[in-house]
């Protein structure tokens, strides 16, 4: 009767794995060397600046004495980088945003729960409504000037009204363009290869400069709505050709199926054919919302202050020169928190539907 | 009940459509009129002329950095050639680089080598989730402007300094004589071409092999080397030197430049690497095995196999993302590089004050781009479906 032997030793556990992995050839070899030194010359140097050698108390320049990073620049300036300008007695608005927000996001990212969709859309049609008037005041609330709006918080604002908007109008020019009516689908293709093939910073140019000659007289657009009727229609035209994807990947029988049913064009469309196409698709609107967020920052060459036009702001402050290191340090690991965590939850989304099907 | 004529009418499916696109139509026209009409009045109020006769008039500004001859007595027309110029030089050495990085880490991403791939997903995850202006914001104003000044500037071999100024490259002095090596050059690399059709027809034929690529290689290096020597070296390099405050001679690339080719190739290579990574990946498993099985050594698995097919996945999307990168040099105007959207969207309809012609020259130019692309696409890829089953 054959004996059961443990494999050698350097084949399993972590002798094995580095042979495996690590050492597996005399070029294999090298490349792990090579990559380890050049770990050695990236981080220790990066973490001993962000940690180890950087400043985190104090209240002005003076205290920032370390040869790392003078994070008391942030601190200082955090009131602006997260609310802009807006007026300290009415902080509490946004913060009641941003506390609803974050409450809806965090229900819908636990498993498991009930009601998802009842938040979600809680989250995008009911949330906005509220935030419009928190925002710009009415109802009671004093009113607050989009010029006052800034940081962190103008850059969600742009991107969640670019997002809110944006998948409506997207959903609208998809079915223009798979449509079989001929004027409408040249309309719609017109429409989407137009603001699709131009980019972003000459659609906020010319939101900036043009839209207040298409105007009559008198009529005068905040800078922001423009900048946001921009961004809304330039996002809109992605969006419309990820839902076309998705209405393409339908099977043909769907459609035969509804109209055999005596269903109506828009009953089959918002029943039938959107649902599932749709469904398909998140993982990619996910994908261009990401492209979006990222996008917002452009509208600091307009003139607007978002979070990176605060930062950029706040480093020509006199008090603070030569700090934009912590600045651009501090504003890309934000960006890439939010960026990294919505790309990580379309990925999740998508194995979750992928067993679905 | 018999329906009657008019129900039959307003229900049959070709009236109902044409109804639809009446109003459609209508209502674009209406629109489309309604803002022509405002801004016509807009722009008899502000006293401004449509057309674009104002291209002919000079423009009285100066442009920091031109590949033409430029000054401020020329056109409005000769700034946007210099704009155009400038937008298409920054795009095509992002491309030139963007496609390096990006291939380099895409296959760095499958390698065998956990932390090679490791360190390739790093870099991937990172560059991609931050936005690229603030990337093009920190190489400008945090790297290069805080580069220390011309006197103590970084050199590579003493013939190329990067300072606070900008990049300073040696710059090829061709004297007399260089344009025999010039043309030689050229002929022997068409000889190449002649070589490559001519191994490849009697391969096809014959089944004999001829080592087409050594002997092009050695056939031009060879006879390049060869002329170099026997017209005694007629090409000299100006090499920057240090003249009071800043470098003299040589070839400068302003800062701007420098950063915005930075920003958008290191960018652009983190989506291309994972083009690469997918058409690779898209290549079956069962493909290698076949190419190996009937006898094929790993560089011709490589070449003749894996290659073509994975290319015929990523040549597409990578236009797109060449086309990207083009797009995205508009940010330029950010870091005040004279770029298209800068000298003509900005200087010139600040000056001008003619919004619509300019900014829809500026659209045109990257639609036309675009358009272009696309065009060159579809014919790619309707020239590759012929090799499918």
């Amino acid at each position: 009767m054959s004996k059961n032997i443990t494999p050698p030793v350097i084949e399993i556990g972590i002798i094995g794995w580095l042979r495996k992995n690590l050492f597996s050839t005399w070029y294999n070899t090298i490349l792990t060397l090579i990559g380890l030194y050049f770990i050695y010359l990236i981080i220790p140097p990066l973490l001993s600046w962000i940690f180890f050698d950087a400043t985190f108390s104090g209240t002005t320049r003076a205290d920032c004495t370390s040869s790392g990073a003078c994070w008391v620049f942030i601190k200082q300036n955090m009131k602006l980088i997260i609310y802009g300008l807006y007026p300290s007695d009415e902080l509490w608005r946004v913060n009641i945003a941003y506390f609803l927000l974050t409450v809806s996001i965090v229900y819908l990212l636990v498993p498991n729960l009930k009601y998802k969709g009842v938040v979600g859309i809680f989250l995008l049609v009911i949330f906005p409504i509220i935030c419009v008037f928190l925002f710009s005041g009415g109802l009671g609330l004093e009113n607050v000037e989009t010029r006052l709006w800034g940081g962190l918080f103008l850059t969600l604002v742009i991107a969640g009204v670019g997002i809110v908007l944006s998948l409506p109008i997207g959903i609208m020019l998809a079915l223009g363009r798979r449509s079989k009516l001929p004027v409408v689908s040249l309309l719609s293709t017109i429409f989407i290869e137009v603001w699709r093939g131009v980019p972003l910073i000459t659609v906020l140019f010319m939101a900036s400069n043009m839209f207040p000659l298409f105007m009559p007289e008198g009529v005068n657009f905040d800078k922001l709505i423009r900048a946001l009727i921009g961004v809304m229609f330039f996002s809109a035209a992605y969006l419309a050709e990820v839902v076309r994807g998705g209405l393409q990947a339908m099977p043909k029988g769907q459609y035969e199926a509804s109209q055999a049913a005596g269903l109506t064009y828009w009953k089959m469309m918002a029943l039938i054919i959107l649902p599932q196409s749709l469904k398909v698709v998140i993982p990619a609107i996910i994908g261009s919302f990401i492209a979006l967020f990222k996008d917002t920052t452009l509208v600091l060459i307009i003139g607007l202050f978002d979070f990176l036009g605060i930062i950029q702001f706040v480093g020509t402050n006199p008090d603070w020169l030569g700090f934009s290191h912590e600045g651009y340090v501090f504003a890309a690991a934000i960006f890439w928190v939010f960026c990294f965590g919505m790309s990580r939850y379309s990925q999740r989304l998508e194995k979750k539907l992928d067993t679905g099907n | 009940m018999r329906p009657s004529k008019f129900s039959n009418f307003i229900f049959n499916r070709n009236v109902q459509g044409t109804f639809y696109q009446a109003i459609t139509l209508s209502l674009v026209i209406l629109g489309v009129y309604y803002i022509v009409q405002n801004t016509a009045e807009n722009m008899m109020a502000r006293g401004l002329a449509s057309g674009f006769h104002f291209l002919g008039v000079e423009s009285q500004f100066d442009i920091g950095m031109t590949l033409i001859e430029y000054s401020p007595t020329s056109t409005y027309f000769d700034a946007f050639i210099v704009g155009l110029l400038n937008t298409l030089l920054v795009a095509g050495i992002g491309i030139f680089f963007a496609t390096i990085i990006g291939f380099a880490f895409g296959i760095m991403r499958l390698s065998s080598n956990w932390l090679i791939a490791k360190i390739a997903e790093t870099y991937i995850e990172v560059i991609r989730n931050i936005p690229l202006l603030l990337q093009i914001f920190f190489w400008y104003f945090a790297v290069l402007r805080a580069l220390p000044k011309p006197k103590e500037s970084i050199a590579f071999m003493d013939s190329i300094f990067l300072n606070n100024r900008g990049l300073f490259l040696p710059n090829p002095n061709f004297s007399e004589g260089s344009s025999v090596i010039f043309y030689l050059f050229w002929i022997t690399i068409v000889i190449s071409i002649f070589i490559f059709i001519w191994s490849k027809r009697r391969q096809n034929r014959t089944g004999i092999t001829f080592p087409a690529f050594y002997f092009s290689v050695a056939l031009v290096a060879g006879v390049f080397f060869a002329a170099l020597a026997a017209t005694g070296f007629p090409v000299s390099f100006d090499i920057p030197e240090l003249k009071g405050f800043n470098y003299k001679g040589g070839m400068k690339l302003i800062p701007e430049l420098v950063a915005l080719t930075f920003a958008l190739s290191m960018y652009t290579a983190a989506f291309i690497a994972e083009v690469v990574r997918a058409g690779i990946m898209a290549v079956s498993k069962g493909q290698t095995e076949a190419a190996r099985s009937v006898g094929l050594k790993e560089g011709l698995v490589l070449r003749l196999v894996i290659i073509p097919q994975a290319l015929r996945v990523i040549v597409p999307p990578l236009t797109n993302q060449y086309l990207n990168l083009t797009k995205n040099s508009s940010l330029a105007a950010a870091i005040a590089y004279p770029d298209l959207v800068l000298v003509f969207a900005g200087t010139a309809l600040m000056q001008t004050g003619q919004a619509i012609e300019i900014i829809g020259m500026v659209m045109g130019v990257y639609l036309f781009l675009s358009l272009f692309t696309s065009i060159i696409m579809n014919l790619f890829n309707r020239s590759m479906r012929v090799g499918e089953r």
